[in-house]
């Protein structure tokens, strides 16, 4: 034996392998040369008969021979099962269009979504987020707010009474009763917002709802001035409704800040009201026991429904608060 | 508020280089939102003449009445026009619009045939004219009032400007030409001729008694200028420019008296009031009706009076609801010759409340309200004498005069006040140079600032700011970002409750929010009962449909489902949460005290303690299939066990331990509702849908729902984790057979007390129905593991024996056999 007729056997089986067509044939051929009966196996064996030189020799020049056989059989099979695999699994193709079991589409009302996302964005800044009750004291909704008992706003044309009457509890008619409540809860500096759902008698049409939500904010610290106001309002404008919004104070009249503004937002091209803004009235900031000479305050309040509208071409108040599935559903659990 | 480019342009100096949008502009940036700009006259052009009627030929053959009119237009020949109108007469005067000339709306005039005839011109309403609103009839002048054949366009001062501005309530003295004007001259520094100087000073003299003037309470109203008038000619005209420019404010022309006080009123901001003289007895008093009465006003409704209305009385009964409306039995009519004049500042709380009192909004009681000059009772009653003796035969008698005008103090101002409040520098000069432009009176050595008479809203420093920066412009402050507060985040509760919300909106529910409004129906229908049927009754709902605050959330939820329903939907999941208004406080009296400090701690906690609790809860309602159905088959439909799941893992996602215990419960079926207690309280329930309620509202069968109490719940805890084991569990099964009244829950529980602490889990992996006798057989599996060893064969069987008998002893469980 010599290393020339291993060579020939390592060709042969790399012919024979490659040859077959598939993995039974495969099996023939590997038998035929890699198996007991096989040119090397029988060379192979042979190698106890020989010379201790000879073995050494030998051996090394079968054992490669043999690894080069496996290694050409290793790749013949690898070849032969892909094109199996790929024949059944081929053969087990879906249609993977046809609508699959899924449960509902659900989601979180738009309201909540905006509501969130302002909440997020204040308390970035450093706000708290601050809640109070919807069935509120008549007090602490107007008169705190230096709104005296014959105002315009306090008629039954305009706010929900609660029996009796003397109670003097109304359905909240803006979040500030939150204001009021944090003065006179927490010592200043306060910076906070006020999110939640309010209440007017209005009759439910395109642009009004009785019951709507509102989200205020309230800075009381030293220093504080309608400068503040403007950088905060500019900054939060552009949050909600993209970096080329711009803003604009109108005076104004609120009896709760003094001076006042409504904001305005440039926005698709057009000047829209958005809210109404001011420094804290200073008659406020006593009632609550705020020293006015050391701190002062602004305060701003927008509507979450006309906010929600304007960015997003709503139409129509009646889609928003009906909870129509077709219409909730389209916001998914974020914008 | 409306007002004209024209009459405004009498008292601030407008250049024509300045255009409608730059006034409107002005106004807006000093706080006066102009919600329409009017062009009045906005595609008219001539010739347009004032014609005579010289005669009327009634044309009868028509369906409608038809005129052939001929008209003196200041030509050589009469010229005749077709006309459908009939309020005119021979000798009238009228506007023609001539062959040429276009009308509002395209509208070319030409001569042409028609009913036979040719016409050759039209004779116009002020609706054709783009004027007013009135189209009853044809505009009609008396000879003297126009000169025949001249332009009606310059005439009738058609080409204008009217600006509608909206008067935010602290400024009521820009209810008046003279306020706009002096506004717009602020904003555009322009010159400003203030109407009520050319008044200071006029006397007119005294020929007789006039009729007496009294104030009964001075808190009521603080000065009452009483001008009484002889000899007044009732067929007397009113000037037709005056009568253009109350037409152009919107209010229709009546007579030169009720005009002149109008006029006034929208020249100067102060409401007059004219009675009949002959129609008083005695002197006019101003005080309290007193006693329940009726009186009619000049719109001749019947009014019961409060004894709190303020009235202008005689010596025998009311005349007038003070500052809101006249009296039909003194009105100005077409006989009368003797006039008293009332001119009165009345305290604007006063007259809101006649207005409400009475639903009565008038053009006097909108400025009386917001609070008038007190200056002007003097000054607009003077100027309605002069204007009533210029164009009539009426001459002065005398003038009473009660009470004197209340000013506004003065104000010490710290000049660094405003620039520290707005937020950038401002110079002494400059904010003093401002405080002017709007009429205060300046010091400059002690900041002293006196507000002008029109301005009661002035009191505070910061009233001052807010003009200052109003007239310096708000564009002006710069934008800057407040210093930034240390950390903030959201609490707990929020933290939690937005967990939620995404929990069960990722899992395929969608979020309502329905009014928290209800009735008593729904709540009896619901099957509520005792506190949780009882609460608060809203005084003034927006329909008697709703009047109640809502007790639960799931109603809410099965009417927005029914809705869903009836526009198509079948199979869904929707949620909300929010308060309910369960009234297990009773109401006490508003606790209101004063508003100068801050209330004592105890009032605060009265206040506090004051409203109702009102829970927050999340509920949800499962209606039909929990999937969609398709190509594939049949769809699972939801069932009380999807709700129960809801509610558990609202309460693993707050990482609460809870058992779980049958209930009966509205509005569930009562044999299909569970109630999950938290530290020994029941805070939330699910299941099945109580099928009468389903049935009613159409919704399916066994559509199920959960509410959960999330303001009941305990805070969480902070988690402190155990290590988790790593060595071999030993898994045991058991089989117990039990009566099916026994809870599997309750099996549960005595398997896992008997078990021991190397027990890791316990779960049911079977139940089988079909024993017969009342028995049912439940299967479980159970998981041992010890921290640091495997566990022996003996030391399982052992622990699986004691689960064995703990269940035994509590639920009677017989251990099943193969």
């Amino acid at each position: 034996m010599n290393s020339a007729d291993v060579q020939t056997w390592i060709k042969d089986a790399e012919k024979a392998f490659s040859q077959a067509t598939d993995l039974e044939s495969l099996k023939t051929a590997r038998l035929a040369h890699l198996g007991d009966k096989a040119p090397i196996s029988l060379a192979s064996r042979s190698l106890g008969s020989l010379a201790a030189d000879e073995k050494a020799s030998s051996g090394k020049v079968i054992g490669e021979g043999k690894a080069a056989i496996a290694a050409a059989l290793q790749k013949a099979t690898d070849k032969l099962e892909g094109e199996r695999d790929a024949k059944v699994l081929l053969e087990e193709v879906v249609d993977i269009t046809l609508p699959v079991k899924r449960s509902h589409r659900g989601g979180l009302h738009p309201i909540t979504i905006i509501k969130n996302e302002i909440s997020d964005f204040f308390i970035e800044q450093g706000y708290a987020v601050e809640e109070g009750p919807e069935l509120e004291s008549g007090w602490l909704n107007f008169d705190a707010l230096n709104i005296p008992p014959d105002h315009p706003a306090r008629t039954m044309q305009d706010t929900f009474y609660i029996e009796p009457v003397e109670s003097g509890m109304v359905l909240r008619t803006q979040t500030s009763p939150v204001q009021i409540r944090s003065m006179l809860e927490h010592e200043p500096p306060i910076y906070m917002i006020c999110p939640g759902r309010t209440f007017r008698a209005d009759e439910l049409d395109a642009t009004h709802s009785p019951v709507f939500h509102q989200v205020e904010g309230l800075v009381v610290d030293k220093g504080i001035t309608m400068a503040h106001l403007k950088g905060t309002l500019d900054n939060f404008a552009q949050a909600m409704f993209g970096p080329d919004v711009t803003t604009r104070l109108r005076p104004s009249f609120f009896p709760f800040t003094e001076p006042s503004a409504e904001v305005d937002i440039f926005f698709n091209g057009r000047w829209i009201e958005w809210g109404g803004c001011g420094m804290v009235n200073p008659k406020v900031l006593t009632t609550c026991g705020i020293d006015t000479d050391v701190y002062s305050g602004f305060a701003f309040g927008m509507g979450l429904e006309r906010t929600l509208m304007v960015r997003h071409n709503i139409t129509d108040m009646h889609d928003i608060v009906e909870g129509d599935l077709r219409f909730t559903r389209q916001f998914g659990v974020g914008l | 508020m409306r007002a004209p480019l024209s009459w405004l342009k009498e008292f601030v100096e407008i250049p024509n280089s300045i255009s409608a949008d730059q006034i409107s502009d002005a106004l807006i940036r000093v706080g006066f939102e102009v919600e329409e700009i009017i062009q009045e006259g906005a595609g008219l052009t001539g010739p347009l003449k004032f014609g005579k009627v010289l005669t009327i030929e009634e044309i009868t053959e028509f369906k409608k009445p038809i005129r052939y009119v001929g008209l003196d237009c200041g030509e050589i020949e009469t010229r005749y026009v077709i006309c459908g109108a009939t309020n005119f007469e021979v000798g009238d005067i009228i506007v023609a619009a001539l062959p040429g000339a276009v009308l509002p709306g395209d509208f070319h005039i030409a001569a042409r045939d028609t009913y036979g005839k040719t016409s050759n011109g039209m004779i116009c309403s002020s609706r054709e004219l783009g004027i007013g609103e009135d189209h009853s009839g044809i505009m009609v002048f008396a000879e003297g009032d126009v000169e025949i054949g001249s332009d009606a366009i310059a005439a009738l001062e058609i080409n204008d400007v009217i600006f509608d501005i909206a008067v935010n309530p602290d400024r009521g003295y820009a209810l008046s030409i003279r306020g706009i004007a002096r506004e717009i001259a602020g904003s555009l520094s322009l010159k400003f001729t203030d109407p009520v100087d050319a008044l200071r000073g006029l006397q007119f003299t005294e020929t007789g008694k006039g009729v007496v003037a009294k104030i009964a309470d001075k808190e009521t109203a603080s000065v009452f200028y009483l001008r009484t008038i002889s000899n007044f000619d009732p067929a007397a005209k009113v000037p037709i420019w005056m009568r253009r420019r109350i037409e152009k404010m919107g209010m229709r022309s009546i007579s030169l008296v009720v005009d002149i006080t109008n006029y006034v009123m929208l020249e100067l901001g102060q409401p007059l009031h004219a009675f009949d003289k002959s129609k008083i007895s005695g002197g006019l008093t101003i005080k309290r009706a007193g006693k329940a009465q009726k009186f009619i006003t000049l719109d001749g409704q019947e009014r019961n009076l409060d004894p709190d209305d303020l009235m202008v009385c005689d010596d025998k009964q009311p005349l007038a609801l003070a500052g809101t409306m006249g009296g039909l039995s003194s009105e100005i009519t077409d006989t009368t010759t003797d006039i008293a004049l009332e001119a009165v500042r009345f305290d604007p709380v006063c007259v809101a409340r006649n207005s409400r009192r009475h639903k009565l909004s008038s053009e006097a009681s909108r400025r009386l309200e917001r609070s008038v000059d007190p200056s002007l009772a003097e000054f607009a009653s003077a100027r309605f004498v002069q204007l009533i003796t210029a164009h009539s035969s009426a001459k002065h008698v005398a003038t009473v005069v009660d009470g004197e005008p209340r000013f506004s103090p003065v104000i010490d101002l710290d000049p660094t006040y405003i620039p520290r409040l707005l937020g950038f520098d401002i110079a002494w000069p400059e904010i003093a140079r401002n405080l002017r432009i709007i009429g205060c009176d300046v010091d400059d050595k002690t900041f002293q600032v006196d507000p002008p008479t029109w301005r009661a809203d002035l009191l505070t420093q910061s009233d001052l700011a807010e003009e200052v920066a109003r007239m310096i412009g708000y564009e002006k402050i710069p934008s800057i970002l407040p210093p930034r507060p240390k950390h903030a985040s959201l609490t707990p509760t929020q933290k939690r409750r937005r967990a939620i919300a995404n929990m069960l909106a990722s899992r395929g529910l969608a979020e309502v929010q329905s009014f928290p409004f209800t009735n008593q129906e729904t709540i009896d229908q619901m099957g509520f009962v005792g506190e949780r049927a009882a609460t608060y009754r809203i005084a003034n709902p927006m329909s008697e449909e709703n009047p109640l605050m809502r007790v639960h959330l799931v109603p809410g939820l099965i009417e927005v489902a029914a809705r869903n329903i009836s526009r198509g939907a079948k199979d869904f999941a929707i949620f909300e949460m929010g308060s309910i208004f369960r009234s297990a406080q009773k109401l006490i009296p508003a606790v209101s005290p004063g508003l100068l400090k801050r209330p004592d701690a105890k009032i605060i906690k009265e206040i506090y303690q004051s409203v109702p609790p009102q829970a927050f809860h999340v509920a949800g309602l499962l209606v039909g299939k929990a999937e969609n159905e398709d190509w594939q088959g049949k769809a699972r439909s939801y069932t009380w066990q999807d709700a129960i799941a809801f509610a558990e893992e609202i309460l693993d996602l707050c990482n609460l331990k809870y058992s779980v215990k049958r209930s009966d419960f509205a509005p569930w079926h009562p044999g299909r509702c569970a109630e999950l207690i938290v530290d020994g309280r029941a805070v939330a329930h699910a299941g099945e849908v109580h099928p009468r309620i389903l049935a009613k509202y159409g919704l399916p069968e066994r559509s199920a729902a959960f509410a959960v109490g999330l303001s009941a719940l305990p805070d969480s805890d902070l988690v402190k984790p155990i290590r988790v084991g790593t060595m071999p569990a030993a898994v045991q099964d058991v089989a117990l057979i039990i009566d099916s009244s026994v809870s599997a829950q309750d099996v549960e529980t005595a398997l896992r007390a008997g078990a021991g602490e190397l027990l890791e889990s316990i779960s049911l992996f079977d139940r089988y129905d079909k024993l017969g006798d009342g028995k049912i057989s439940l299967a479980f599996t159970l998981t041992f593991r010890a921290e640091d060893r495997t566990l022996t064969g003996a030391e399982v069987s052992e622990m699986r024996s004691a689960a064995v008998i703990s269940a035994e002893k509590a639920t009677g469980a017989v251990l099943r056999t193969a």
